[in-house]
């Protein structure tokens, strides 16, 4: 029972960890209906930056998010704004693809190119150290992203239902014609949505990078995962992510456990694929997504 | 003046499909467009709205050429469109959507004063204020949709077939609120498949065959006119 209790609350912190990085891409996802494949690379974008900020200013990683939630903003509102901006009205969509992957590529060798192949390991501060709760042991920096994740999610929530603005990013979402009928500025919703969901992958960085050392292929690892997470949730949903990433965390968990830990990335992908076959609008789709937030 | 299209052409791409539209709306003025499926009047419309911008010619309203300035500008300098096929959206609710037409910033601060008024104009819209605006029947959305442009306080209104795809009796009351708008003193820009009972309401009309302006008189005269009897009465 105890062990039990233990892989559950491990699922659960590792599903805070794919929540946390998968709802920018699924706010994106919903709003500028982009996928956007830099996603990954934003986070190692932002993990170099808090790294950098810890170690230069000897601060509490956590400090750095003050700096990179702001420069992922930013850095998101730039890639809406030159990069997908001008192929919005291109006839083939698939171009917004290419050039998501290409900036990905990019990412990853100019990170390369500034970091070398070692890993930067941001200092842990405390953050890696277990906390016995009852029976489970989790560590102080998973809870926290796991409270950060539920934070992120009914702050958004709460941004879209109940502000002019966030009311206007869904009413775009919804019928984007319309939109511009009532005066709203299409392309700044799309810029300014950009540029939110990459400032979430910013908090997720500041949050991550003390947990887990920063590579150029943490986010090509991660992003698989938040894809699922995204896909899981219903393509757009924030809730729906939010809870995909609880299944995947625990599928993950529970089958590193009880079948074998090298088998845990075989388990979450087969369950995803029937998942995918036998619920094609996700797990939680149909209903909430992005257009529909409640 | 208040709007002037002067000498318009425009398109989609490469096919212009309006060529060389003038008209004008004074304020204070009901105006209508009369012209068969595809003739360009929506066209026209949305080429006022900055939707698409013209390829030659210019759009003036209060003597600014308008034309090259974004549709958010438009709206903000006080011209709504109410579109063809409502347009709403749909997994909002009947309020976020009345919302959202204050949106621009000059009818924001007037927005609950201005929910009252056009609240009192739809006393059905009222009572689904609540629901989901995809839950209403046709009839019920195309008065949201007519209840939206109003929250936008705009100087000049525009309707495009505002009684399309309704049965009568509905039709009936979409007339009797847009007759209400237009006993306001509101300037309207008005195309409507129903051109017998716009063409009684409006001062002028005009008439666009194939992207021109064919025809252009007052209201009466047009009625009376012989080829638009013919044409678009079916008389
Ligand atoms: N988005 C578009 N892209 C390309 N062509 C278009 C587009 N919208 C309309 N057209 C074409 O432009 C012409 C004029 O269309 P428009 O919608 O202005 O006509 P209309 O007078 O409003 O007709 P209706 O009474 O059917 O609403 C038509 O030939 C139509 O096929
Ligand atoms: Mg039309």
């Amino acid at each position: 029972m105890e062990v039990f209790l233990q892989v559950l609350v491990n699922g659960l912190m590792l599903g805070g960890l794919f929540a946390i990085i998968g709802i920018g891409l699924t706010l994106i996802f919903g709003i500028v209906k982009v996928i956007n494949f830099a996603h990954g690379e934003f986070l190692m974008v932002g993990m170099y930056a808090a790294f950098l900020l810890t170690t230069a200013l000897d601060v509490h990683p956590y400090t750095t998010a003050i700096a990179v939630i702001p420069l992922l903003f930013v850095f998101g509102m730039l890639t809406q704004r030159f990069l997908i901006q001008p192929l919005m009205n291109a006839r083939d969509d698939h171009i917004q693809i290419f050039v998501t992957v290409g900036l990905s590529t990019a990412l990853i060798n100019l990170a390369l190119l500034v970091f070398g192949a070692e890993f930067a390991t941001t200092p842990p501060s405390g953050l890696r150290t277990a906390l016995e709760i009852g029976p489970v042991r989790v560590l102080v920096g998973q809870l926290v992203v796991f409270g950060a994740a539920t934070l992120l999610v009914v702050g958004l929530t709460l941004y879209l239902n109940n502000t002019q603005f966030g009311r206007a990013i869904r009413a775009v979402a919804q019928n984007r014609a319309a939109a511009r009928l009532m005066g709203i500025n299409v392309n700044w919703v799309y810029i300014v949505t950009f540029g939110l969901g990459a400032a979430c992958v910013g908090l997720a960085a500041s949050l991550i990078a003390p947990l887990y050392p920063t590579s150029q292929t943490i986010g090509t690892y991660f992003v698989l995962i938040a894809f699922v997470v995204v896909v899981l949730g219903g393509m757009g949903s924030i809730t729906g992510a939010f809870l995909g990433a609880m299944v995947i965390g625990l599928i993950d968990s529970f089958s590193a456990y009880y079948i074998g830990s090298d088998l845990r990335e075989v388990a979450v992908f087969t369950v995803f694929l029937l998942i995918l076959i036998l619920r094609p609008q996700g797990l939680f789709g149909g209903r909430q997504t992005l257009s529909h937030v409640s | 003046m208040m709007l002037e299209v002067r000498h318009v052409d425009a398109g989609y791409g490469a096919t212009t499909i309006l060529n060389d539209v003038s008209l004008t709306v004074d304020e204070g003025e009901v105006v209508t467009i009369v012209g068969a499926n595809g003739a360009g009047k929506t066209t026209t419309l949305r080429t006022i709205s900055s939707l698409i911008k013209p390829t030659s010619g210019s759009v003036l309203f209060d003597g600014e050429d308008i034309s090259r300035k974004g549709a958010d500008e438009i709206v903000e300098m006080g011209i709504t469109m109410i579109p063809e096929g409502r347009q709403l959206f749909p997994d909002m609710t009947v309020r976020e959507n009345l919302m959202m037409g204050a949106f621009k910033k000059s009818a924001r601060a007037h927005q609950a004063d201005t929910l009252e008024e056009v609240l009192d104009l739809f006393p059905r819209v009222h009572e689904r204020l609540d629901q989901n605006a995809n839950s209403l029947s046709g009839g019920e959305q195309q008065m949201v949709a007519i209840a939206r442009g109003l929250m936008a306080r705009p100087r000049l209104l525009m309707f495009d077939e505002p009684s399309l795809g309704l049965a009568p009796i509905i039709v009936t009351q979409v007339f009797e609120v847009i007759d209400k708008i237009v006993a306001t003193g509101a300037t309207v820009l008005i195309v409507e498949q129903n051109v017998f009972h716009t063409l009684k309401a409006a001062d002028r009309g005009y008439v666009l065959e194939n992207g021109a302006i064919v025809m252009a008189d007052k209201a009466d005269a047009l009625l009376d006119n012989e080829h638009v009897r013919k044409a678009y009465l079916g008389i």
